[in-house]
């Protein structure tokens, strides 16, 4: 086979971990606010994000208002609609999923996963933490100044962005153009603790392909955010310029209000590249962490080890690679050079492939396991369909000539949501479901969270699948009204009212979410140190929740993959990490079990 | 096992919707099958995936169920078979991908006897413009724009005198002839999209955009802005003919140049007062508007507005509809000016009778009309003054009991609904953001302030 | 685009070509019984941090380039500025503080605290003095009329160089906090990790300068 065994000897002589120095705060402020501890700096990561996505919840339902049952409302006019579809769009990508999965996710699980203390600087992350408060708050404050916040559109197109004629060209698009600045900078104090910490964090005999492929996900999502943010803040800073300071960086010669503008020869198509430089890969680092997280959530509920770890690995990184080369295909029909677009086209489809291994890694997974229907497996299982569904969408996007009557159309709106939204929010309602008893020690409760997954997962299905045949007819998107749009058939209406309906059911299952959340902190049963009965070190620790500095008096060794579910011979149907094999309690010989 | 079921059932489901929902890809009328083709088959092969993938998904949830004596398989990987799904997915993607990249080689190389049109996007309407007779366009920037020259084109430019210009959001394209479509914008993105002709493109200030399509069908089609470009976005249309040559040509022809329009220059004030005085028994001898006749105010509205609406009544597109009593009473007035040249004398006289405010007559919400006006103000000027480059007239110091009753029309769709009105069509969208009679007469009594402000 | 697409390309695949090797004759399902560690001893936290920080910068810097290049490509009013003559004073100076955290880092290997408060001083100094350059750069280009608005080659002059400048502001903060341990008399040994840092972090910034420096004399 060419390969030679793991060789633990040929490496250094196994080195202690240093032990780090951990500020231990007394008082409340200290323990829960000025907290340094990355499981506290977590859980307000997730509660802000939380908060703010439940802003973005709202925006979307008064769109959907807006929608199904036009002009019925006198509150929601043309430019707030605009407002309503770029206050959404920005939040949920940026200040809600990546935040969730990097800051939320990132904090919690990578310092226990990897068997470290805590983060590698323990005072930059929680700086990361207020300083993504301070950019929320910014961002919030949009809503509150003359004109509103931004209208542009969540991808703040110049020129449109900052000339009049788009709400909230005045102060808003300052604001929000600042806060973006602002949550870069936090988010890379974040994200240098995140690498450091899987790079050099680890307990000893955690390999890196020891690692759970929720750090995987997790680590290779930061380091793409970390290069790919960068992006983002100079386009921001330029169109700040442009904005105020009357530089043409994107700025063209124009008219402005029907009369003649003061900037001249900017490229709008600068900013474009630029912003999907960032963009793109933006995709990809809410996605990764959600592969890995839903990986180790199948293994654990299907009691199997993940198909193909190596492959998922390797996947993983590919992916990670190729995002940053495939982001002019949200620019088929933006005027750019169309030559790009046999380039870009064929780079986009080849990123299919590393992905479409990992759905069959996931569906193998489950192929001769031990399946529990547990809620983390559920929502998994909900992941996994829609991830397909809105993967395979993709394809028609991707390809750049099946894209021409299809960009613009509900049919975009239709695929990043189930890809973008629903799945990575799938994954992290199953997180949560797996996780929380962890954090609270209690477990959700069961049947509050079957009608909660339900809900959500049969409701967001109706809401984006039907959208992709609007969009096969042609109708556009971003539209405050149809009026009499020819192709736009009757029928049209009727969907979307039938969908606006939907929404509002997925809404209100997100109420029964919080209810159980807030219910089960304090009556939830109790769920012991490791009620899933799951390998990785998390679980493992010697508290529930785990105290500052997660593992007590001694660091965990770490003797195997965390993916030793079912091993034949052996008696229990996992075997957690931190178990030198001379401690596995052994089946008589006799013992059923397949596999090699 | 609910979840199996369900799997089963949604992929089934989503499979049958394709072949049984009613929405589908507007008829085709261009050249473009081969993107359909593109469509369609990825839609099979990605169909043939997803139903694998889920089903295989349930069947795996229904068999390997937890029980209790149940253990899972220990099988870490299996090279063979990773290996070669691999080397499947592989090949399917490029079963998706090259025929796209065919179609596309076709798509960004535009055949060499195609005819070229220009469409000129703005906040938000549509301009058409076509080369002339030399074949040639003339150079145009956007800095150069002003209400005389609509187009930006450079003066010295030779090409550009015969460049043919239409400068309102309706155009005529031949059939079974490949036309070549350079878009231009004045101020934000926009893109010029018919569904029927598939291929659509960006328009970019400060740079020519192109694609290229063959209408193989006559008939009337709807171009829409697929790109967003401000509150009026969702209003931005245009109306494409597609019509047998002949038609084409004939039409053309009577399009103004650059140079006619150039030549033509504005009306002539004086001319225009005689023709005034058929209107003055009903407009007032100032055109300020009495109630009592339910005319209303004149003076104030800019000349190219007044001719759009006399025009308008000229050939049906208002005064004409059930409901509109006191538009049908101004048709023949209208009608029976002498010619198009009558018009613009009359228009050029009107904007030079004085503007004096008229009184307020109609009570409402202010503060709620302040809000409204939100969306009126970006076309019709924060002061309601009126933009020229945005087709919007002057609303301040109007007699506000005949902007009621327009909105009114508006909303009801009574006004603006003619395929030959296109700002009016724009205004019955806009129109609606106003959802009921309380929300029509704030928002009036409103731009009523604006007048007194001034 | 092409300049950030080959340098992100090099990243990455560097990124992936050492992840591979990591994995690649690994069987990850083995247990072992004698755990190793795989991390180079010399790779320390802070070392890593600053190299992926500088991951960072370089992507900044690499992606404002990219728009430079593209920016004067696509639009035709690029007038390229007269570079002031102060600029080669600035470059010396910004060599020369380099150099001197270098001696500092050198001497805080060998224990000499004296030399080594010497030479911060002389780094952080020279790197004010440098910012100080780039102020009487910009403001003769002010006085010249080469406004910020005026054109593009203008606006990211600008751009570049108070981002350049900023970086270095913010690397002064850090230098301060290590001037001020170094005065309370924390033994050198003690110190040299911020100073290694601080040096590292000059050099590249050095690199950076360079890189603008000829790019805007090239064009």
């Amino acid at each position: 086979m060419g390969e030679r065994e793991y060789d633990a000897s040929s490496h250094a002589p196994p080195a202690e971990v240093e032990e780090m120095e951990l500020v231990h705060p007394r008082t409340f402020l200290g323990k829960y606010i000025w907290s340094q501890d990355a499981k506290v700096i977590a859980v307000q990561y997730a509660l802000t994000a939380t908060a703010i996505g439940l802003v973005a919840l709202v925006l979307s339902l008064l769109m959907r208002l807006q929608l199904g049952f036009p002009n019925s409302l006198a509150l929601i006019d043309p430019g707030s609609y605009l407002q309503y579809v770029t206050m959404h769009g920005m939040i949920m990508v940026v200040y809600l999923l990546t935040a969730i999965f990097l800051g939320g996710f990132g904090n919690y699980l990578i310092p226990l996963m990897c068997g470290a203390r805590d983060m590698a600087f323990p005072y930059l992350n929680m700086l990361s933490y207020w300083v993504y408060l301070a950019s929320v708050l910014i961002l919030v404050a949009g809503f509150f100044v003359g004109g509103g916040s931004s209208g542009a559109g969540w991808t703040l197109y110049p020129p449109q962005s900052i000339t009049p004629g788009t709400p909230g060209a005045d102060a808003g698009i300052i604001l929000m153009l600042v806060s973006l600045a602002v949550f870069i900078i936090g988010f890379t104090m974040g994200g240098l603790n995140y690498v450091v910490t899987v790079l050099q964090g680890r307990a000893r005999g955690m390999t890196l392909m020891r690692l759970p492929l929720t750090v995987w996900g997790i680590f290779m999502a930061t380091v793409m955010a970390l290069l790919a943010f960068p992006a983002l803040l100079v386009a921001v800073l330029m169109m700040l310029l442009d904005r105020l300071l009357g530089t043409s960086f994107f700025m063209p010669e124009m008219l402005s209000m029907g009369e003649g503008g003061e900037h001249r020869g900017g490229s709008p198509l600068l900013f474009q590249h630029l912003f999907w430089f960032f963009g793109h890969p933006e995709v990809y680092i809410v996605a990764l962490p959600a592969f890995g997280i839903v990986s180790d959530l199948i293994a654990v509920h299907a009691r199997k080890n993940i198909f193909g770890y190596r492959m998922m690995v390797w996947a993983i990184i590919i992916i990670g690679a190729l995002s940053f080369v495939v982001w002019a295909h949200h620019m088929y029909v933006s005027g750019m050079s169309p030559y790009f677009g046999f380039l870009f086209a064929t780079t986009t489809l080849v990123i299919a492939v590393p992905t479409a291994i990992k759905v069959y890694n996931w569906v193998l997974t489950l192929w001769r396991g031990n399946i529990h229907l547990t809620l983390p497996m559920l929502f998994a299982i909900g992941f996994l369909f829609t991830f397909v569904n809105g993967g395979l969408s993709g394809l028609f996007l991707g390809n750049v000539t099946v894209d021409v009557p299809l960009s613009d159309t509900y049919f975009v709106v239709g695929h990043f949501h189930m890809v973008m939204a629903v799945a990575p929010v799938l994954v992290i309602f199953g997180a949560i479901y797996h996780w929380y008893p962890k954090v609270t020690g209690r477990l959700l409760d069961t049947t509050l969270g079957k009608i909660h997954f339900w809900m959500t997962f049969l409701g967001t299905y109706a809401i984006y699948y039907p959208m992709h045949f609007m969009g096969l007819q042609g109708v556009p998107r971003r539209y405050y009204a149809y009026g009499e749009t020819a192709f736009v058939s009757d029928s049209v209406q009727s969907l979307n009212a039938f969908i606006t309906i939907a929404a509002f059911v997925v809404a209100l299952a997100q109420l029964l979410f919080l209810y159980n959340l807030a219910w089960s902190y304090f009556r939830g049963r109790e769920a012991g140190p490791n009620p899933w009965r799951a390998t990785t070190l998390e679980w493992q620790t010697p508290h529930t929740p785990p105290r500052h500095g997660n593992f007590g008096e001694e660091l965990p060794v770490v003797y195997r993959w965390p993916y030793d579910y079912s091993v034949p011979g052996v008696k229990a149907d996992f075997i957690p990490q931190n178990v030198p094999p001379e401690a596995v309690e052994r089946e008589a010989p006799v013992g059923r079990g397949g596999g090699s | 096992m609910a979840i199996a079921i369900a799997l089963i059932v949604l992929a089934g489901g989503s499979v049958l919707f394709y072949f049984l929902s009613p929405w589908h890809l507007t008829p085709l009328a261009s050249n473009w099958g081969a993107i359909d083709d593109t469509i369609i088959i990825t839609f099979w092969v990605t169909g043939v995936v997803f139903l694998a993938i889920s089903l295989f998904m349930a069947v795996a949830l229904i068999r390997y169920r937890h029980q209790h004596h149940r253990r899972a398989l220990y099988e870490p990987e299996n090279k063979r078979l990773e290996l070669w799904l691999t080397g499947i997915t592989t090949l399917g993607i490029a079963a998706l991908l090259a025929p796209g990249l065919f179609v596309w080689g076709d798509f960004v190389r535009a055949p060499d006897d195609a005819h070229e049109v220009e469409v000129v996007g703005q906040q938000w309407h549509w301009s058409f413009r076509f080369p002339g007779r030399d074949g040639v366009f003339g150079d145009a920037r956007n800095a150069l724009i002003d209400v005389a020259n609509p187009f930006g084109l450079v003066a010295d430019d030779p090409h550009g005198q015969d460049d043919v210009l239409v400068d309102h959001p309706a155009v005529l394209l031949p059939v079974d002839r490949p036309v070549r479509v350079l878009l231009r914008s004045k101020d934000a993105l926009h893109n010029f999209k018919v569904p029927a002709f598939r291929a659509k493109m960006d328009a970019v200030p400060g740079q020519v955009t192109s694609f290229w399509f063959t209408p193989t069908r006559t008939g009337e089609f709807q171009a829409v802005c697929a790109e967003l470009c401000g509150i009026a976005h969702f209003a931005m249309r245009a109306r494409v003919q597609v019509v047998e040559p002949q038609r084409f040509d004939a039409w053309l022809a009577e399009q103004p140049t650059h140079g006619e329009r150039i030549a033509r220059g504005p009306g002539n004030p004086e001319a225009g007062q005689a023709h005034y005085a058929a209107c003055q028994a009903c407009h007032g001898p100032r055109g300020q508007g009495q109630q009592a006749t339910n005319a209303p105010r004149l003076a104030g509205l800019d000349a190219r507005y007044l001719r759009r609406q006399l025009h308008n009544f000229r050939v049906g597109a208002r005064g004409t509809r059930e409901g509109d009593d006191f538009g049908r009473q101004m048709r023949p007035f209208a009608q029976s000016l002498p010619d198009e040249a009558a018009i613009r004398d009359l228009a050029a006289y009107i904007e030079t009778l004085p503007l004096a405010p008229t009184a307020a007559t109609v009570e409402g919400d202010r503060r709620l009309g302040e809000r409204l006006y939100r969306s009126c103000a970006t076309c019709h000027g924060p002061q309601g003054r009126g933009r020229a480059a945005y087709r919007a007239p002057r609303l301040a110091g109007m007699s506000d009991w005949y902007l009621v009753r327009q909105l009114e029309h508006f909303r009801a769709g009574i006004r603006g609904r003619h395929p030959q009105d296109a700002y009016g069509n724009q205004m019955v969208d806009m129109a609606q953001v106003l959802v009921d009679d309380a929300a029509v007469r704030s928002v009036v009594a409103y731009i009523g302030g604006l007048a007194t402000e001034e | 685009m092409t300049v950030s697409l080959v340098l992100m390309a090099a990243l990455m695949a560097g990124i992936a070509l050492w992840l591979f090797r990591q994995s690649l004759h690994v069987r990850p399902w083995v247990a072992e019984s004698g755990p190793g560690r795989s991390v180079p001893a010399p790779m320390t936290a802070p070392r890593t941090g600053l190299g992926v920080f500088l991951a960072v910068v370089t992507s900044v810097f690499s992606l404002t380039i990219s728009a430079y290049l593209m920016r004067r490509e696509m639009g035709t009013d690029w007038r390229s500025l007269a570079v002031p003559g102060v600029l080669w004073l600035n470059s010396a100076l910004l060599v020369l503080a380099s150099l001197a955290l270098q001696r500092a880092w050198r001497a805080a290997g060998h224990g000499q605290e004296g030399r080594l408060r010497r030479a911060l001083l002389a780094g952080g100094g020279l790197t004010l003095a440098f910012v100080a350059g780039q102020g009487v750069a910009w403001g003769q280009l002010e006085a010249a009329g080469y406004y910020l608005s005026a054109n593009p080659a203008n606006a990211f002059f600008y751009l570049l160089t108070v981002l350049h400048a900023l970086h270095l502001l913010g690397g002064l903060v850090a230098w301060g906090r290590v001037l001020v341990r170094a005065r309370s008399g924390v033994p050198a040994a003690q110190l040299r990790p911020s100073i290694e840092l601080c040096a590292l972090y000059w050099h590249f910034l050095l690199l950076v300068w360079v890189v603008i420096l000829g790019l805007v004399l090239a064009t």
